[in-house]
């Protein structure tokens, strides 16, 4: 078969922003997998909810003030990780490499507190289905905190060598403004549920 | 592209270097390291395949141990620990590591070819899945030969597989096995979805997809949508098994049902992820044999995205007799046979295109001819096991052992084995040899039916499955002798399919690029392929690029030729949007997916295993993203 | 080994096609009529494949003609409308049958049925304390009376399954079920477990006995009753031995000192057809057999090896034997 040449791509990028980067669709497909996940796991807890005479069983319902704290901290963070993208986008590394260090900040200070979260709950995982389900939400919450920050520490001390000057590395940073969002979001409607259904 | 003939634009000698240099910066480096470290999704996809075609042999055999045992009544090759064992391993061996990983093979390597680029997207990860996959498969059979195979069934019902009941390791061994070829199979789904969105050839419009890469789509939402749901259920599984929850213990407030709920909303979409990906098989292959475009594209492709939609809503089809309201069942009952209509849509649409076409009866079309003809008859039992009353009376027996048989060797090996008939050219270079084709096809079609057929008389006449035997006044064993007999032919259809394969891998003919005058891209190019697929980028005009100009292909200049590049595409449109860079080959996914091995095998004997197992992981995912300086790297 | 044919249950092996359960009987007739229409369905597609593969035609080049592409358009909407109205059809019935599944008519008589790895606890439960009775193993009920059965699972899930009789219920623990059926014919209908359930889901069969009204208040009196004084001096050392050796610790045998739970309750074992969940029919030999060696017999069951004297062996199984 002949060829025929009828379109020269030597003019575009070298790598492609937003969404025309591969990783984006790939971080925004992994988002959608967890994302599924968490529903579930909501659904297991709204499922042996209705199935139990009294909710929550046999424990008070757990403490407000690690989770609202966390909460609190979580929303607050939104701001400075905004701001981190538009940095992104602009390629300021200067002010991505702050941003990046508040967010590291910003990523360990809630699992400090979720530290308390955990007793907070009054109910051990092991002493009935609510406890197993409380218990494995937060988890489930804070697995995810943990993977996410220890992305940010990385990419924070990426920012800092020689390979931190590249579209890519920005690109990075931007998705992993994107998967922290996704942390957020994901934790409002746990949190309405662990604490707040509980108290129904 | 082999044949260099003499172009306007591109000159022979520029074409000749111009393949040695992308040689050069694609090429897979030889030698064991080479080979561990490679990143090409085409040696990837060709392990995978290799790979689970070897699990359906084991599989297959530890069939024919069933079928031994099952011969006669009160056999005594088996006891009923092996047994147990036995349909277990088969069955999740099958599921698991056969059907669904041997489907995601294929789209690894044909995906990339059908769409136009050079690699699919995030080509490491797509390293580590198999190494992930692998690593599970192994997990099972050792632990089988060890014997401390699972018993408990493909979808190990609790309490049977909880704390209680399901003592020692083998329930363990059964989940985190899931967890391995859960993780394969969503990174698998990934980079699927992300090549199909974003790297396809500039001009392949949505409506220029192959319906085979449509299919693939689907199916990879259905993974990424269902398999969360098996991942909750198998961990906390290992939970209450573990450390003590109380998810499934009715006792402290925990649920039995859960655990179906949970299987089954996963387990309903699994059986289509592996029927959707042969449907797009039989519908894309269907054109080169029946000399005509398919009927229906519009069709087949709603047809596809229907049954992804529709799998979400059938699950508790699986559960007619676990005593749910029955007017909820009625629900599911509606549900599940509105699938017909989507399948039925495909039946005909393909009928229509062997109606109006000019078949020619090459092994390939044999087997489509074979998937219509059995497909159509697991189909209408499905249909029948939907109805809550009839299944009341065929739920576990042989009448549903026939049924999913149906669908998924008739619905979808077959179509799988007339896929590797197809495209072996563009897999090995050569062509399978064509009579011993024709003598396995109907060795299998005549074996699997006179196999499977009788059992649905079987299950009528009061058979349960999963029993290790049965008594001798039980008026079944003519027809299990019949059956069992019958999978010797089978068999025999299956292991000539396989002499066929390796003696073609290494003496068959030499296949030119496009034996079948086929009308997809991945004919475009040699067969095999070079490791860059393709040294100009196609430019695609219509739905059968090759189809519709015999001539002359419109190609891409101006990628770079010292940095694996390959195009980022539109969405919907497919235009041109960047030129990407392609990660180099790495040994990093396999430390990756050592280290995740060791941590998920080491979990199922201690929780602490997830906190220390977890730090190695770490460490080789840095090891795999940390920049290495390569012109990949910057941009 | 042997599970001798039962006297005069000739043909009435578990089966959905042999059918003498109300409920079973309607369920045979939709499993007749779905698979039916499904059959001409097939057929019709087959005739179609056929038709296409082998119609004459002359060697068309590859290429799609307006007016037969709209021709066969029409086809396939039109078997796809077919399809629509089969399946709608068949939605129907079955929706219509589902209630069908409920049998009609005043209950007579309740059962607590229990499954247990691998064995069935039946608890009859009358109107009054005094009524209520257990046995395992072996239903009886009067024939054309409804009696429902109320499905408890005690350790894993098991399934009711008496396919002449009426389609199958699992067993859930945690949720109890519910199964009504009712014998049309007098007969003897076997049925076995049908949800895997472990090491012996293979060896968990039941008779169910449908008898005339007076058999069955005859039977139901009997077993109400405690069980017989031995006559014999070796029936008497058997009593002695059941109850030294750890079998009464399992077992419960009304009217005497045993009192065990884990196992099935043996008041009337000796009146029952088969044991072991219908592994053996039950006689003197098949007890000792049983007795001697339950798991060879049956592995992995819950009875365990119990090491008695041949003498000793003899003796418990005449005893046995000997609770009619
Ligand atoms: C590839 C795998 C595959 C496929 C494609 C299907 C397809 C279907 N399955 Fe099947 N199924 C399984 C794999 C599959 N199944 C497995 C593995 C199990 C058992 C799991 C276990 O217990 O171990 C199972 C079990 C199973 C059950 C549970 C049975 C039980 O346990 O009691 C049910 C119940 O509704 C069911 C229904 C259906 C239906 C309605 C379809 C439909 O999609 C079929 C649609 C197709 C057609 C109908 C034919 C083509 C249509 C026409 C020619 C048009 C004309 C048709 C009409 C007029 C009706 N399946
Ligand atoms: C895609 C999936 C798939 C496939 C291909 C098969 C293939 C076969 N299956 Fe399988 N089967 C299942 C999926 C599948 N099965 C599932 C999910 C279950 C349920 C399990 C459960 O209840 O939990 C099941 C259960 C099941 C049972 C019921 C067991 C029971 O309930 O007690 C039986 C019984 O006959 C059976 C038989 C067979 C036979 C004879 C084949 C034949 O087609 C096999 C044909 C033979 C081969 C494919 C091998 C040929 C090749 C060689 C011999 C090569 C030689 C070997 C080497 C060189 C190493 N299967
Ligand atoms: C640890 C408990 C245990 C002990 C001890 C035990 N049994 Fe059993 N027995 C069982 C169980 C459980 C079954 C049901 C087995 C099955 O069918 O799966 C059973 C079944 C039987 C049956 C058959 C009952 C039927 O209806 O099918 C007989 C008879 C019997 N046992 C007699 C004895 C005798 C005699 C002894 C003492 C020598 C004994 N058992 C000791 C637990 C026990
Ligand atoms: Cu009880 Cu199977
Ligand atoms: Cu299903």
């Amino acid at each position: 078969m002949r060829e025929k040449i009828v379109l020269d791509l030597g003019k575009l990028p070298l790598h492609g922003m937003g969404t025309a980067s591969i990783t984006w669709w790939g971080t925004l497909a992994f988002m959608l997998i967890e994302g599924t996940g968490f529903a579930l796991a909501i659904a297991v807890y709204l499922y042996l909810m209705s199935l139990a005479t009294a909710w929550p069983i046999n424990a008070p319902p757990p403490d407000l003030l690690p989770g609202t704290l966390v909460t609190l901290i979580l929303l607050a963070s939104l701001v400075p990780n905004i701001l981190l993208s538009r940095w992104a986008e602009q390629q300021d590394l200067r002010k991505v490499r702050i941003g990046m260090v508040i967010m590291s900040i910003l990523g360990t200070l809630p699992l400090i507190v979720r530290v308390f979260e955990f007793p907070a709950l009054k109910v051990s995982w092991d002493s009935n289905a609510y406890g197993s389900v409380v218990w494995t939400l937060l988890g489930l919450h804070t697995t995810h905190i943990i993977t996410d920050l220890v992305d940010t520490l990385v990419l924070a001390a990426l920012m800092f060598t020689r390979h931190g000057r590249s579209a890519r590395r920005f690109g990075d940073v931007q998705d992993n403004v994107m998967y922290w969002n996704f942390v957020v979001a994901t934790w409002l409607p746990l949190y309405g549920c662990i604490y707040w259904l509980a108290r129904l | 592209m082999t044949r260099p003939a003499p172009a306007p634009d591109a000159r022979d000698s520029d074409r000749t270097l111009l393949a040695g240099a992308l040689a050069e910066t694609w090429k897979t480096p030889s030698g064991f390291w080479g080979a561990l470290a490679t990143v090409d999704h085409k040696i990837i996809g060709r392990r995978y395949i290799f790979t689970a075609f070897v699990f359906l042999a084991l599989g297959g055999v530890l069939a024919a141990l069933m079928r031994i045992q099952l011969a006669q009544p009160e056999a005594r090759l088996l006891g009923p620990d092996r047994y147990n064992q036995i349909f277990t391993m088969h069955g999740a061996n099958m599921m698991f590591l056969f059907a669904v990983p041997v489907m995601e093979a294929v789209a690894v390597y044909l995906v990339p070819l059908m769409v136009g680029t050079r690699n699919i997207a995030f080509p490491r990860l797509n390293a580590f899945s198999y190494w992930i996959y692998l690593a599970g498969g192994a997990l099972l059979w050792t632990a089988f030969a060890l014997d401390m195979g699972p018993d408990v069934g493909w979808f190990a019902y609790v309490p049977l597989s909880g704390p209680q009941y399901g003592t020692g390791k083998r329930a363990d061994i059964w989940a985190q096995m899931i967890t391995f070829t859960e993780i394969s199979a969503l990174a698998v789904a990934v980079e699927l979805v992300v090549t199909i969105f974003k790297q396809r050839a500039p001009g392949m419009t949505l409506d220029r997809i192959p319906v085979f890469v449509w299919a693939m789509l689907v199916t990879s939402f259905l993974v990424i949508m269902a398999m969360p749901a098996i991942v909750l259920a198998s961990t906390s599984l290992i939970l209450d098994r573990l450390v003590g929850t109380h998810f499934y213990n009715p006792a402290e407030g925990g649920d039995v049902l859960l655990w179906q709920h949970l299987f089954w909303f996963f387990g309903h979409p699994e059986v289509y992820i592996i029927f959707l990906p042969a449907a797009g098989m039989v519908s894309t292959m269907i054109e080169p044999f029946a000399r005509r475009p398919a009927f229906g594209y519009l069709g087949l492709v709603m047809a596809l995205i229907a049954t992804g939609i529709l799998a979400f809503g059938l699950w508790v089809h699986h559960m007619f007799v676990a005593g749910l309201p029955r007017l909820g069942d009625s629900f599911f009952t509606a549900s599940s046979m509105a699938i017909a209509i989507p399948a039925g849509i495909q039946v005909f649409c393909w009928l229509a295109t062997l109606w109006d076409g000019t078949p020619v009866f090459k092994t390939p079309l044999l087997f489509i001819v074979g998937f219509i003809v059995t497909f159509v008859i697991g189909g209408l039992n499905g249909v029948m096991v939907a109805s809550v009353p009839f299944d009341t009376q065929v739920h576990d027996t042989y009448f549903v052992v026939a049924h999913f048989h149906y669908v998924l060797i008739g619905g979808a090996v077959f179509p799988l084995l007339g896929a590797i008939h197809y495209w072996f050219p563009k897999l090995t270079g050569r062509t399978m040899s064509e009579t011993l084709g024709q003598w396995s096809f109907w060795l299998v079609f005549v074996g699997f039916n006179a196999t499977f057929f009788p059992m649905h008389i079987l299950g009528l006449e009061g058979m349960p499955r999963r029993i290790y035997t049965y008594q001798p006044d039980l008026p079944w064993h003519g027809l299990n002798l019949f059956v069992s007999f019958s999978a010797v032919i089978l068999t025999a259809g299956f292991l000539l399919f396989f002499v066929n394969a390796i003696r073609s891998a290494r003496f068959g003919e030499i296949a030119p690029d496009n034996p079948w005058d086929a009308p997809t891209l991945e004919w475009a190019t040699t067969s095999p392929p070079p490791s860059y697929n393709f040294a100009m980028i196609p430019i695609v005009g219509s739905l059968r690029p090759l189809w519709d100009d015999r001539d002359t292909l419109p190609i891409a200049d101006g990628l770079r030729t010292d940095r694996r590049e390959l195009i980022v595409t539109t969405l919907a449109t497919a235009e041109p949007q960047a030129r990407e860079a392609s990660p180099q080959n790495s040994i990093w996914p396999l430390w990756a997916a050592i280290a995740t091995t060791i941590m998920l095998i080491w979990s199922i004997f201690s929780p602490w295993a997830v906190v220390w197992g977890s730090i190695p992981v770490a460490f080789a995912l840095i090891g795999w993203f940390w920049p290495k300086g390569t012109p990949e790297d910057g941009s | 080994m042997l599970a001798a044919p039962l006297a005069g249950c000739a043909g009435n092996w578990q089966s959905a096609l042999d059918v003498y359960g109300t409920s079973a009987i309607s369920l045979k007739h939709l499993i007749i009529l779905i698979v039916s229409v499904c059959s001409v369905v097939w057929m019709l597609v087959m005739v179609a494949l056929i038709a296409a593969l082998c119609r004459s035609r002359d060697a068309q080049p590859v290429s799609a003609e307006p007016g037969r592409e709209r021709r066969m358009t029409i086809a396939v909407t039109g078997a796809v409308v077919a399809t629509v109205l089969i399946i709608g059809t068949f939605t129907i019935l079955s929706f219509v049958a589902t209630h069908a599944l409920t049998v009609a008519g005043q209950d007579y008589l309740t059962i607590r049925v229990r499954g247990l790895q691998w064995w069935w606890g039946l608890e009859y439960i009358g109107p009054d304390p005094s009524s209520r009775f257990e046995t395992a193993n072996e239903i009886h009920i009067p024939v054309g009376r409804k009696v429902r059965l109320k499905l408890e699972g005690l350790d894993v899930i098991h399934s009711f399954w008496v396919p002449s009789l009426a389609g199958k219920q699992d067993l859930v623990p945690g949720r109890p079920n519910e199964l009504t059926i009712r014998a049309e014919h007098a007969g003897i209908y076997r049925g076995q477990c049908a949800e895997f359930c472990g090491m012996q889901h293979a060896h968990m069969a039941l008779l169910v006995i449908a008898e005339p009204q007076d058999d069955f208040d005859k039977w139901a009196a009997t077993q109400r009753q405690t069980a017989a004084q031995p006559a014999e001096d070796e029936t008497a050392t058997g009593l002695q031995t059941f109850l030294a050796k750890p079998c009464a610790a399992c077992h419960t045998i009304r009217g005497t000192a045993a009192a065990g739970t884990t196992g099935p309750e043996l008041t009337h074992v000796g009146s029952r057809r088969t044991i072991a969940a219908g592994v053996f029919e039950t006689t003197r030999g098949s007890l000792a057999a049983w007795i001697a060696d339950p798991q060879t017999i049956k592995p992995g069951n819950n009875m365990p090896m119990v090491p008695l004297t041949p003498d000793e062996l003899r003796a418990v199984s005449a005893y046995l034997a000997s609770l009619k």
